[in-house]
């Protein structure tokens, strides 16, 4: 990203209504970015409102999927702004590229609003002081802004913003904007309400899936049963004799009905008879993606990077150590499965979309049906769940498609078969991995060769350098002071179609990676907290997380037999995690997962409430995965179909969770993702101290 | 199609479809109650959870036809009374994430707390058991769940 002075960023852009309207530039920038690239776009855009009744209003520009934005982005506006926070209301807004990149993804929200919001909050609020001090004919720096009013210091008056509105918008920006100093934050680092959860919990939030417009005809999709396959031709002859069945045409995906009811599309869909053209995979499954991982990991791969001498043969002896670790698909399958509303008319689109991709879907809806950009509005709803699968667009482009060629306003609805069966998976990977002790119980070689395809080289279709490989996102044994290490990967190629899984790779990489740390510090008799602390220099931020949670979790008090404690780290998004799990073995095929211990240093915290619920939530989230989670490819398609044979974890099964956030001024970090990482491995390693038996493979299986 | 007549938060409805239309549908599709959410239509998930004659469905699994001249409560008829000690314990503990399960998660456990003040951690479990959440709030509903119930 380029780096910007705050003047770069801040002007008025429009005056309406007797309104003051305030903009920042946000350097546009998106997580499928190279690294080095420049940001295309730079547009203005409003953040606030406040009309002549003193109504401010924020507008969030991220998608709310779960993970607080509709109400940590309108506090960072707020607490600039100076203005009351019960009285605030926000608006959700469309796709548009004035307001920079609204890719909601890569723990992204907080980190790249954090100062432009606050500054756009602090600029109305010196324009709003400005217009205060011009009616009372004093300086501004005999005024102060405070709860929505500004106040004459001289003699205790005080305006509402309602009224400064209209005149406030004539005045000039000012440039150099100063923001608050972390320390007389109000808003900023408090545990706030979420604004979203009301309406949540009575029942009337609006999820994509909830929108009902004027005519509006109901549709579901047949796909093929095979990823790449086309529809030869179709036979809608039963579909059309059910009651509300309207009718039934090709789109690009497949075969879509349209109904006056999502039940009649979804049976209309089951009575179509279509003939596929099942393309080049039918014969593809999970053994053969697996054996040419097990190929590709028997070769050296590409060195992607090295530190020391890792080829140089060891001979003082040393203690060495071989392990493969092995990860299957997974699907996102948020709870809300795929929808959308749309109104394709007279050369224009209108949709309602849950997306978490919103400009994305703005940009593929017009290529796909041959419009101007200008002409498809984008209205983003709430999201029930995202977790990468909404950066997608493929369901909105569908139901785009559906309306244009029914002519009428159709809502579009996935069946959850569809979602499990129809996603864009988390790949699968395994890992070689090679480490060496030296006498004195000293790590001097560590090794790992990851190899797994590629989403941005199937993403980009071309061939990848190792530079660029994605596969080794995280894959370097953190900042351990290993004297040799060489990190190497291998793609492999697949037909399934690949996608970003929250937190991507470093729900692979780690898992690998600290795992086998938590091996090498047994083979070097050592306690696995100890052998990772003097691996980290003393102002590690990794090392002082490390400490917090051994700490917490009381990690050298003794645990009765059957019980264990393991430990493990992770660095990623601008935060650092460390995880501690403790199990208790119930027979030689179950056992319990007691208790998580996180501590997260994710810089300046904005509100601490939600970075606790995203780390209960990432643990979850993992958990599903470490103890559950697999989608098989079989003839080419995947096998799961819906929650009984691609479970979650359930209530019950889900752990304490106890979670501290270090205190600090570093830059803020994201939170969405970081929890993911260390989760798995803390299991793992917690099973091992617990029953003495090694987890390589996930989902896992004690036997 | 065909019409059927159904008490829904005290109001009779009738709606107009086939008799095998599962009563999420009807709810959503032809009375716009879309608190009542689908997540599976298999019965797994819990997202669709009402109370039929005081006691918690799944709409997704069960037809209209079925449930003629009963009584159905959804989570906009609970929410009548947004002072529910649940609704108060959700806000404070803020159990919610994505909240697209949320309503299943409530009305579920209204009925639990509706028919016994105090279940046992086993009764709460198996029933609770019946929701799946994906953001993994299961965490603060724990909580929820233990707040309620000592203070029942």
């Amino acid at each position: 990203m380029k780096k910007q002075s705050r003047r770069e960023f801040i002007k008025v852009v429009s005056l309406s209504g007797g309104g003051l309207v305030l903009a920042a530039f946000i350097p546009a920038e998106s997580i499928f970015a190279k690294p080095g690239e420049e940001p295309k776009i730079f547009s203005p855009n409003a953040f606030l409102k406040i009309d002549s009744n003193g109504v401010v209003t924020i507008i969030v520009h991220r998608s709310e999927m779960g993970q607080g934005v509709q109400t940590s982005l309108p506090m960072l506006v707020a607490e600039e702004l100076e203005v009351d926070w019960t009285q605030i209301k926000i608006e959700q807004a469309d796709a548009d590229r004035k307001y920079g990149s609204q890719t909601t993804g890569g723990s992204t929200s907080i980190r790249r609003n954090y100062e432009p919001l606050r500054a756009a909050g602090a600029a109305a609020r010196e324009m709003l002081i400005a217009a205060a001090a011009a009616k009372w004919k004093v300086q501004p720096a005999d005024c102060k802004a405070e709860n929505g009013f500004v106040i004459n210091k001289l003699n205790g008056k005080k305006i509402g913003y309602g009224k400064l509105a209209d005149d406030a918008s004539k005045l000039p920006v000012p440039q150099n904007v100063k923001l608050k100093e972390p320390k007389d934050f109000k808003i900023i680092g408090k545990k706030i309400h979420r604004l979203d959860t009301p309406d949540k919990i009575y029942g009337k939030a609006k999820f994509g899936i909830d929108i009902v417009i004027p005519g509006m005809y109901y549709a579901a999709v047949k796909r093929p049963p095979v990823f790449g396959g086309m529809v030869k031709n179709f036979d809608a002859s039963k579909t059309k004799l059910l009651n509300g069945v309207k009718e039934a045409v090709k789109i690009s995906s497949g075969v879509a009905v349209i109904a006056n009811s999502t039940w009649a599309a979804f049976k209309g869909k089951e009575e179509l008879l279509v003939d596929w053209d099942n393309g080049l995979y039918a014969n593809f499954s999970s053994e053969k993606i697996k054996s040419k991982m097990i190929e590709k990991l028997n070769g050296t791969g590409e060195e992607i990077r090295k530190e020391g001498n890792p080829e140089l043969p060891i001979t003082n002896n040393a203690q060495f150590l071989e392990a493969t670790f092995e990860v299957p698909f997974l699907a996102h399958a948020p709870m809300e499965p795929m929808n959308c509303v749309a109104n394709v008319k007279d050369g224009k689109a209108e949709l309602w979309v849950a997306t978490q991709n919103p400009q994305a879907a703005q940009r593929d809806i017009a290529r796909q049906l041959g419009l101007k950009e200008e002409n498809v509005t984008i209205h983003v709803t709430l999201l029930g769940g995202g977790f990468g699968r909404r950066l997608q667009t493929d369901f909105a482009v569908e139901a785009a498609e559906i309306s244009k060629a029914a002519g009428v306003p159709v809502k579009l609805t996935w069946s959850r078969e569809d979602d499990i069966k129809h996603g864009f998976y988390r790949p699968p990977s395994m890992h070689k991995l090679n480490g060496a002790i030296d006498s004195d119980g000293n790590l001097i070689k560590f090794e790992h060769h990851v190899s797994a395809p590629s989403i941005f080289s199937q993403r980009a279709g071309r061939k990848i350098e190792p530079k660029e490989y994605d596969i080794a996102e995280a894959a370097w044994p953190l900042e351990y002071k290993i004297p040799n290490i060489k990190l190497s990967g291998s793609l492999v190629d697949t037909h399934v179609p690949l996608g970003y899984w929250r937190a991507v790779y470093q729900t692979q990489n780690p898992f690998a990676v600290e795992s086998f740390i938590d091996e090498l510090a047994y083979l070097a008799k050592k306690d696995p907290f100890e052998f990772r602390r003097t691996m980290l220099t003393e102002d590690s931020r990794l090392r002082k997380v490390l400490e917090l949670a051994a700490e917490k979790s009381d990690w050298y008090k003794k645990l009765e037999a059957g019980k264990g404690r393991g430990i493990a780290l992770s660095e990623g998004f601008g935060s650092f995690c460390a995880q501690v799990a403790e199990v208790s073995i119930k027979s030689q095929n179950e056992f319990k997962i007691d208790r998580f211990i996180c501590a997260i240093d994710c810089g300046i915290v904005i509100n601490p409430d939600t970075v606790e619920a995203q780390i209960e939530g990432a643990i979850a989230f993992a958990l599903s995965a470490a103890l559950k989670g697999e989608i098989t490819i079989k003839n080419g398609g995947v096998a799961e179909s819906n929650f009984d044979d691609y479970p979650i974890l359930t209530f019950e099964e889900m752990p304490k969770v106890e979670v501290y956030i270090a205190q600090n001024s570093f830059p803020v970090g994201g939170v969405g993702e970081v929890g993911m990482a260390a989760c798995p491995p803390a299991l793992c390693n917690a099973i091992f101290a617990a029953a003495g038996k090694r987890i390589r493979k996930l989902p896992v299986k004690l036997n | 199609m065909a019409k059927f007549t159904i008490t829904v938060n005290g109001k009779k409805k009738t709606v107009d479809v086939d008799g095998d239309t599962p009563l999420l549908w009807a709810l959503r599709d032809s009375l716009g109650l879309t608190g009542t959410k689908y997540g599976c239509g298999e019965g797994i998930c819990g997202a669709c959870v009402v109370h039929i004659n005081k006691k918690a469905e799944r709409s997704c699994s069960i037809s209209i036809k079925d449930v003629e001249g009963k009584s159905i409560t959804t989570i906009e008829g609970l929410a009548e009374n947004p002072n529910h000690p649940i609704f108060k314990t959700w806000i404070d503990l803020e159990v919610s994430q994505c909240g697209y399960c949320q309503p299943g998660q409530i009305m579920t456990l209204a009925a639990l707390l509706n028919e016994k003040k105090k279940p046992s951690k086993k009764e709460i479990e198996e029933t609770m058991n019946g929701v799946l959440c994906r953001c993994g709030t299961y965490h603060r509903i724990h909580k929820a769940v233990d707040k309620l119930v000592e203070e029942n």
